[in-house]
This record gives structure tokens, C-alpha cells and sequence, in this order.
């Protein structure tokens, strides 16, 4: 039996990286995005400039589902090393397009699915003779096929490439005339071979096609940000790439020609967050974006920020570790090591985005948060939203929002002062005290800060009252902060329901789906998605109305559901770890049957 | 030892042309051992400071970890200071600086906190030519610890406790020189004339100024047979020119009687004359200063005085293109583009 689904299934494509496929399986991926149809690409990609496999998913879900589904409905494959994989893959009833130049060895012999010959490599060598245009275009003629296939107008495609050729017009013409051999093939040899087809609809309506890094750039951008140390590491270079590209264009003044902005490539991770944190003290909105080992190398100066209360953003694009564990995979797995990064007694605030425009929001909103609470504030994005795709709400700035800078001593504010100045001296009772920048008065507001122990003035002590005072007003301050961050977006499925589930960030799709489809079967649990840490008093609330609840993550040891279990505000017993950490994005199929089990599980205790 | 400094001075105390005595550029009282080199360095930047009229708050002092890196509280008390991480000062310097351009950074650091710990960070600021005074209170040892051998210390060299050196030395100002900074100059605790000259020349300098002082370990490494010992150094030192600084605005008066003195203009208007007593060295090439260096090492001097001077030396903010303003005065009108171009931001995703 053929799948037979409109606007509904997965395809997949399988290339070899460094091919120019990247951009054909885009090419492809947008049209049908411009089609309508919400849409979720995702790049499974090695750590490798040329030559390794790599795959490029497509999630096509007229319902809107946006996470990783699971199983491949339609596999392209023209990547020989994977081919017999690949082969494999494709779910019973789905599809198999091949370049069958070379003839499919014999031992492939499922009879459950469809196979698509398509001679790709020699329908291009006919046409084409530039070896470098021949790799490229034969990835343009497979996708004029896949366009026939799914019944994608071949005009569609067409003005697809016109745009992405814009600044090339010379190039568009071999790439459109590749895309007619391949949809005029496809045509005459295998119509109606194919259940699967695309419709135009109006479900992605104003929506935008972003990937995370490029939100995250763009609201360090417009938070004002003008100081940036950073060290490339995938996956979080784009964010410092994309800063940087917009900012040459929106941030150079126009009569002087000279930057309101610098991004300095440091030597190594610790200098990246050094600068920012210089430029914090010194009254710039800095920041930094780094991955896994950076992380690890950015601890000691994170508690040095969190202990000389300096303001600065980190944009954390979280990957598999540990070590340097899989660069080019997805993980939710630096939750404990950004939370309590250092050593000591170190807290960090963290914000979990779920979807490029919370990445665009929550990395504005840091800057705001950094410099009220004098602290590092550490955006919790993943490798899955920050480099892929991603359907989400436009962004949007509000033109009246002010900055918030927090509590600065002006010269003005300082000569006002009938009582001494104390930089750590909590005046206001929120553990929030004020600082000054570096020049502001001649004499006075001036301190030495350090990450060594000190008094409320500033002063180098070893004293054990001043240091614990300290410590203490920092708990006070942390408190501040619960009331400051975003609260958690909590949906109650079932009045009285005793089940109930947690997530944050890129689990949120997939986890959402999960719990649909278990409520079509009558189980209803209640949701509570974790939007940053410290957590509210609502967190715990929540938790504690429920007998049993599920935390759903990306990683193996349930970092999340230790960091709530920490408070000792709920019992430990009631957390549920639902847990994934392949490196893939975590699907609904995943985690409704690890609730699954989980309940029947249950079940037959009670019994 | 005083615990506390007294607050009274005389009432006739000399004062700068911002109406500033001494006093104002002091700091805390030091608490390293009596007798060390550091303390002297402390007492040659007050005195720098106060000379050169400079406005104490407007000037940052910044320093890693190490006895050196503590002296930032025993000067200029009204400055801004911050006392960073184990040879990280660098980095937390080129975000300050960048972030305000128009402040003087003087950073401070020792033998251990940049040439093993923190030596990447060095070469880095030296490489962006970031505009700062970046001084290295160098003992050969690392002396809140107790005396371990740090990189500077020479080949041979023995300390108290120790055996001698059986690596070779790090040769700070040559990497100085090496990598990209406008200025590179070496002197010693124990001749303050010549540290407070250096010290103005290098302020004046627009870009890194890397100033490299020999400076004693009193408790350590003070032993004749520590080639950063007093008696050693002295025994040892030769200066590679006479130079005079003399301050922009200042009538230059210095009379060179043997009439060999080559000016050298420096960014803020003032003027570097240097007397060549030796075979005509040029301090403006890179190559013969490093030569200088090596052929002084191997008759085992160490050569101190200005060592290298880039006059057309461009620092880090004229590279990258910043604006003249400091970034951290800009407010929501300069940096935020606003939603109208957020919107076809938008439009170009879809």
C-alpha cells in the first residue's frame, strides 16, 4: 500500500556535504514554505567541511506540528556511501528516489515501497559540461523530479530560484533549465507513481522561516548590544555572524562612516567572555554567543561576573557532549553546567526559547535583565533551533521600549548622595545595589571591583560576617530575579487531571504533539512549559497539584529535573524523567511512548 | 610597617596644574613585603600620574592575580580599578577600552600572570594594539606562592630555595616586539629616573604600550645568584639610549650636548628625543631592536630604555573603524535600527 498524504509527511534527502545540496534541498524546502505549508527542515550534519554524509529532513505538517516527526515517508538518496541505509529507512508504503545511472545492486529487493529511478548523473553530463556546474545542477534536476512528484507547480519553483539568484541572474538560467530536465523526467516516466503531494494553503499565514542564531543576533542588535568578544564554535558562530552582518548595516553612521558597534575574534573563549565582561563593567551592553567547550572555558570568568556583579549576556547554542562530544548534533544538556557554571556558590540566570522569535525576544530581553540585576544572563538556545529553520510569529520591536540600564550612578546622583557611596551596599532592600561606570565623577563613585572577597564598599576583606553578608544578599538578589524572568507558560488540559508534563525550549513542538495525540486516546495531562530559571513560586505549584509529573528533555541524566528537585520545594518522587539525547531532535513518537510505558507501568503497580 | 597612612600633609604640598597634590594619587597602604621592587613601580606611576596632570578618574587600572596585580589598590585611589582573573586582565582591558575609548587604561600584571597563565591573552592585546599602558612587574618567580621558578626566569638563574633554571626564559618584550605593539620599553624598580620617563613616554603612546620592569623578589628570589636580583641588575644593567620625554605644551629644554638626539613625535603632541650612545641603533625598526636584544643577552646585559617605538602606530579602535564616541554614551537613537526595518528583516524570511 502506497502512503497516500497531502501536506502531511516527511521527506528526506541524502547527500554528501560540501556538494552544494545544502542549498537545492533550501531551495526546495522554501517553496513549499512559500507554498503555505508550514514546514520543519532539519540539517543533520557532520563535523566536516567536504565530503561525509549528511541529510536534510523536511517535516511537512498542514496541522502545524513543527516537531521532528520521526520515520522518512520519501528519501532522495544520491549519496552511494549511505545509499543501502538510507534504503532501509524509508518507512512501508514510502518512496525511494535514486540516480540510476548506476543500477541499484540486486540484493535491494523491498517490495513495500516504491522505487523512482531517475538517471541523474547522466541526464545532467547530456546537458551540461562544467564539471563544477555538473554537481551542482544535479542536485537542481532532483529537485525539478521531487517538485513533479509532489505535484509543486514547476513555476513555483522557478520564481524560487529567480530569488535566491537575484544578485546572480546568470546563474538562474542553468539552474531553471536543470529543474525542467529533472520535472519533465519525472513527468513522463514516472506520473502518478507518487501518493505523496504538496496543496498550497494558507496555514503558515504571517509567519517567517528563521533559524534561532539569526533571531539571537538580530536582538542582541536591537537590545542595543555594542560590544562583542566572541571565538568561532559551531554551532554558535552565526549569532556573532549575523550581529555583525546587520549591524554593518544599521549600525554605521552614515555621516562619519564608523561603527557604533565592535566585534573583536578573540584568542580562545575565556578572553571572548573577558572582553564582554570588561565591557559590562565599563557601562556597554556586551555579549557573547559560544558551544560546549566554550562553555567549559567561559567558568571562571562567569563566576567572577556573578561574584563582582558585572552585567553581560551569553548566548549559549547548546551541542552534544561531553568533551567535544558530537559538534554538529543537538542536545539540552548544559542545563547544570550553565545554571551553577563556576566554582563556589555560583547561580546563573538562564532563559529557555522555544522558537527563533522567543530567541529574538528572551536574547533582547537578557540585556534588560543583565544590567536590572547585575548579573550574567545566559540565553538557553540548542544547535536544532539555532541552526535549522524554524516556522515562527514575525519579530517585532516595540519603537518605545527604553532600555532598561538599572541602577546607575550618575555625577549628578553621586553629589546628591548625603550618605557615603556603597557598591555593594544593598540601599534598596532587593539585593540589587548601584554601581558606577568607570570616569563618571572626579572624586567620588570611584572602587576597585574584584572577584576576591569583599565589603560593602568594595573593600578587599577577608572578614567571615562580610563575606557571608555578602553571599546572602546575593541569595536576596536571586530572589529578585525569580519575580523579574519570564514566567512559565502553563496549559491545563484536564481540570483535576493528577498527570502532568514539563518541558522548555526545542522540546516544546514535539512534546506538544506527544500529549495531542495521548488526548486523543484519552489521556489528558497538563503542561507547563519552563521559560527560565530561577524558577517561580508557580513552577513548584504546579508541580505539587500533580501526582506524577513527566520532564520531558534532551539529555541523559534529567538535568532539568534535578535542577527543580535542588529547591527541595517538590519531592523528588513525583518528577517523571522523559529523557532523549541521540543527538537528533527529540519526536512526539519518543515521548509518547516513554509516557506510555511509564503509565502502564504505574498501572500494574497499583494493581 | 604602617597599617594605615596618616591623612595629614603638609599644607604646602606641591600641586599639578589641576590644582592636585601627591595625596590625590595615592592609593591604600601597600601590604607587600618591605623592600619589594613593586612598590617602587607603585610609587613611579603616582608620581607619573601627577606629573602629567592627568585626572585620577579617568583613569582605569586593571591587574590579574599575583602580588604584582594587587598593587593597583596602593595607587590612585580614585581611580577605577578591577582586579580581574589569573592573566585574563588583558581581555577585561580590550572590553573596558573598547567600550570607552576616551579613559587611560593602565594595566598591571606580573612575570607569572602573563608569561605562563596567562600569555595567550598577552600576545593577543599586544597583536590588537589596544591603547593601554601595560606594565609587567617582572621578579622571575611567583611570589604569593612562595618562590616557584615563573617563565621569565633566565636559564642558570637560582633562587633562594631553588636549583638553577634548566628552561629557557620567556623574553617578554621581544614577543612585544614581535606581535605588534607600538611601544616596548624595559626598565628596572631600582632606577626610578628612568621608570618614570619611560612610564610618561608611555602613556603619551597611542596604542599598546608594553613596559616590561625588572623588579625584585625581596623575599625569594634576592639572592646573588637570581639574575632578578638588585645587586645582579645593577651589576648587569645598560641602557640602550639616554632618552628624554618631554610632555607636549612643555618648552623642550633637555640639552643633549653631543648633539646626536633623534626626535620622535608621539601621538598626543609630546616628543620622545633619543641620545644614541651607542652605534646608532634605529628604535623604529623592528628587526634591529630585537637584535638589540638578543646581542645584549648573549653578553649577559639586560638592556633596558625605549626598545622599540612604531610612531604610526594604530590601535584597535582606528582598525576596526569605531566611532569617535564611546559606545558605552550611546543610548536607543543610535543603536536600536527600530521595527520599520525589523518588518522587512521579516519580509526577507519568508
Amino acid at each position: 500500500m502506497k502512503i497516500r498524504r497531502v501536506n502531511d509527511f516527511v521527506i528526506r534527502f541524502a547527500n554528501v556535504n560540501g556538494s552544494g545540496s545544502a542549498s537545492a534541498n533550501d531551495l526546495l524546502a522554501k517553496t513549499i514554505f512559500r507554498l503555505g505549508v508550514p514546514i520543519n527542515p532539519y540539517n543533520i550534519f557532520p563535523s566536516n567541511i567536504q565530503g561525509l554524509p549528511t541529510w536534510f529532513e523536511v517535516r511537512i505538517s498542514e496541522k502545524g506540528y513543527l516537531g521532528r516527526r520521526g520515520g522518512v515517508d520519501f528519501i532522495v538518496a544520491v549519496n552511494g556511501q549511505t545509499l543501502r541505509q538510507d534504503y532501509d529507512m524509508v518507512q512501508p508504503g514510502g518512496y525511494f528516489l535514486y540516480d540510476s545511472t548506476r543500477k541499484l545492486p540486486d540484493e535491494y529487493r523491498r517490495e513495500d515501497i516504491t522505487v523512482i529511478d531517475i538517471p541523474l548523473t547522466r541526464l545532467c553530463n547530456e546537458e551540461f559540461s562544467d564539471p563544477r556546474l555538473q554537481q551542482l545542477l544535479k542536485n537542481i534536476i532532483y529537485i525539478g523530479a521531487v517538485s513533479a512528484l509532489l505535484d509543486i507547480p514547476l513555476d513555483t519553483v522557478s520564481q524560487a530560484i529567480l530569488k535566491q539568484f537575484k544578485k546572480k541572474p546568470k546563474l538562474a538560467k542553468p539552474n531553471i533549465q536543470a529543474l525542467k530536465i529533472g520535472f519533465d523526467y519525472a513527468c513522463a516516466h514516472h506520473s502518478n507513481s507518487c501518493g505523496l503531494s504538496i496543496r498550497s494553503s494558507t496555514a503558515v499565514g504571517d509567519r517567517i522561516l528563521m533559524d534561532g542564531n539569526t533571531a539571537a543576533g538580530l536582538g542582541a542588535l536591537y537590545a542595543g548590544a555594542t560590544v562583542v568578544g566572541w571565538y568561532p564554535i559551531t554551532p554558535s558562530t552565526s549569532v556573532i555572524e549575523t550581529f555583525e552582518r546587520f549591524a554593518n548595516l544599521y549600525r554605521v553612521d552614515k555621516e562619519s562612516g564608523k561603527k557604533n558597534f565592535t566585534v573583536i575574534q578573540a584568542e580562545d573563549e575565556l578572553a571572548a567572555i573577558g572582553i564582554a565582561i570588561g565591557a559590562g563593567w565599563s557601562g556597554a551592553r556586551a555579549f557573547t554567543a559560544t558551544s560546549g567547550p566554550g562553555l567549559s572555558l567561559m567558568t571562571e570568568f562567569l563566576g567572577l561576573a556573578y561574584f563582582a556583579e558585572i552585567p553581560i549576556v551569553l548566548v549559549n547554542v547548546q551541542r552534544c557532549g561531553p568533551s567535544t562530544g558530537m559538534p554538529t548534533r543537538t542536545q539540552q544538556a548544559d542545563i547544570l553546567a550553565s545554571a551553577y557554571s563556576s566554582h563556589g556558590d555560583t547561580r546563573n540566570v538562564l532563559l529557555f526559547p522555544r522558537d527563533p522569535h522567543e530567541c529574538f525576544q528572551m536574547t533582547a530581553d537578557a540585556f534588560d535583565l543583565a544590567d536590572r540585576l547585575q548579573t550574567p544572563v545566559i540565553v538557553m538556545s540548542d544547535l536544532d533551533l539555532g541552526m535549522n529553520n524554524h516556522l515562527c510569529e514575525a519579530l517585532h520591536w516595540d519603537d518605545k521600549r527604553k532600555y532598561d540600564r538599572g541602577k546607575v550612578m550618575s555625577a549628578e546622583d553621586l553629589e546628591a548622595l548625603t550618605e557615603p557611596w556603597g557598591r555593594y551596599l544593598d540601599v534598596d532592600g532587593d539585593g540589587i545595589c548601584y554601581r558606577t561606570y568607570p570616569g563618571t565623577h572626579p572624586d567620588k563613585g570611584a572602587y576597585v571591583t574584584r572577584g576576591t572577597s569583599h565589603n560593602e564598599y568594595a573593600a578587599y576583606t577577608e572578614e567571615n560576617q562580610a563575606y557571608e553578608r555578602g553571599m546572602k544578599r546575593l541569595m536576596g538578589k536571586w530572589n529578585t530575579a525569580r519575580c523579574l524572568v519570564p514566567r512559565p507558560e502553563i496549559t491545563i488540559r484536564k481540570k483535576g487531571s493528577k498527570i502532568a508534563a514539563l518541558y522548555f525550549g526545542t522540546t516544546t513542538d514535539a512534546a506538544r504533539e506527544a500529549l495531542d495525540q495521548l488526548e486523543s486516546s484519552s489521556i489528558f495531562i497538563n503542561e507547563m512549559r519552563i521559560r527560565a530559571y530561577p524558577f517561580q513560586k508557580e513552577v513548584f505549584d504546579f508541580i505539587n497539584q500533580h501526582d506524577i509529573v513527566f520532564v520531558i528533555e534532551q539529555n541523559r541524566d534529567s538535568q532539568m529535573k534535578i535542577l527543580l528537585s535542588g529547591g527541595c520545594r517538590v519531592s523528588p518522587g513525583r518528577l517523571i524523567a522523559v529523557t532523549h539525547f541521540n543527538g537528533l531532535p527529540i519526536t512526539a513518537i519518543i515521548i509518547r511512548n516513554q509516557i506510555h510505558t511509564a503509565l502502564l507501568n504505574r498501572k500494574l503497580k497499583q494493581q | 610597617m604602617s597599617y594605615v597612612r596618616s591623612a595629614i600633609r603638609h599644607p604646602d604640598a606641591e600641586k599639578n596644574a589641576l590644582g592636585y597634590t601627591r595625596k590625590e594619587y595615592e592609593g591604600a597602604i601597600s601590604s607587600l613585603c618591605a623592600g619589594c621592587g613593586h612598590d617602587s613601580i607603585s610609587s613611579a606611576i603616582i608620581t607619573v600620574c601627577f606629573e602629567m596632570d592627568l585626572e585620577p578618574h579617568r583613569i582605569v587600572k586593571l591587574s590579574g592575580i599575583g602580588c604584582s596585580s594587587k598593587t593597583p589598590a596602593y595607587f590612585l585611589g580614585k581611580s577605577h580599578g578591577f582586579n580581574s582573573v589569573h592573566g585574563r586582565m588583558p581581555s577585561v582591558a580590550t572590553g573596558a577600552n573598547m567600550a570607552n575609548r576616551d579613559l587611560i587604561y593602565i594595566g598591571v600584571s606580573g612575570d607569572g600572570d602573563t608569561a605562563s597563565i596567562g600569555i595567550g591573552q598577552f600576545a593577543h592585546v599586544v597583536r590588537r594594539n589596544l591603547n593601554m599602558v601595560y606594565i609587567v612587574m617582572n621578579n622571575g618567580c611567583y611570589g604569593l606562592t612562595k618562590g616557584q621558578d615563573s617563565a621569565t626566569a633566565d636559564k642558570g638563574s637560582k633562587t633562594k630555595k631553588g636549583s638553577p633554571v634548566v628552561l629557557e626564559s620567556i623574553d617578554l618584550c621581544e614577543m612585544a616586539i614581535q606581535g605588534g605593539a607600538g611601544f616596548v620599553a624595559r626598565g628596572f624598580s631600582g632606577d626610578k629616573k628612568q621608570m618614570i620617563m619611560m612610564l610618561k613616554a608611555a602613556i603619551s603612546h597611542t596604542g599598546l604600550a608594553f613596559v616590561d620592569i625588572v623588579s625584585p623578589c625581596v623575599s625569594f628570589n634576592n639572592v646573588p645568584s637570581s639574575t632578578k636580583s638588585y645587586t645582579w641588575v645593577r651589576e648587569h644593567m645598560e641602557a640602550s639610549h639616554t632618552f628624554d620625554f618631554i610632555p607636549y605644551c612643555q618648552e623642550i629644554s633637555t640639552d643633549y650636548t653631543n648633539g646626536k638626539t633623534t626626535p620622535i613625535t608621539l601621538h598626543d603632541g609630546s616628543t620622545i628625543k633619543i641620545c644614541k650612545v651607542k652605534n646608532g641603533t634605529d628604535i623604529t625598526r623592528r628587526s634591529s631592536a630585537i637584535a638589540e636584544l638578543e646581542k645584549a643577552k648573549e653578553q649577559q646585559h639586560i638592556l633596558t630604555g625605549v626598545l622599540y617605538l612604531d610612531p604610526d602606530s594604530k590601535d584597535t579602535h582606528e582598525v576596526l573603524g569605531t566611532s569617535a564616541i564611546p559606545l558605552n554614551s550611546m543610548t536607543e537613537k543610535e543603536l536600536c535600527p527600530g521595527n520599520e526595518l525589523l518588518a522587512k528583516v521579516n519580509d526577507s524570511f519568508r
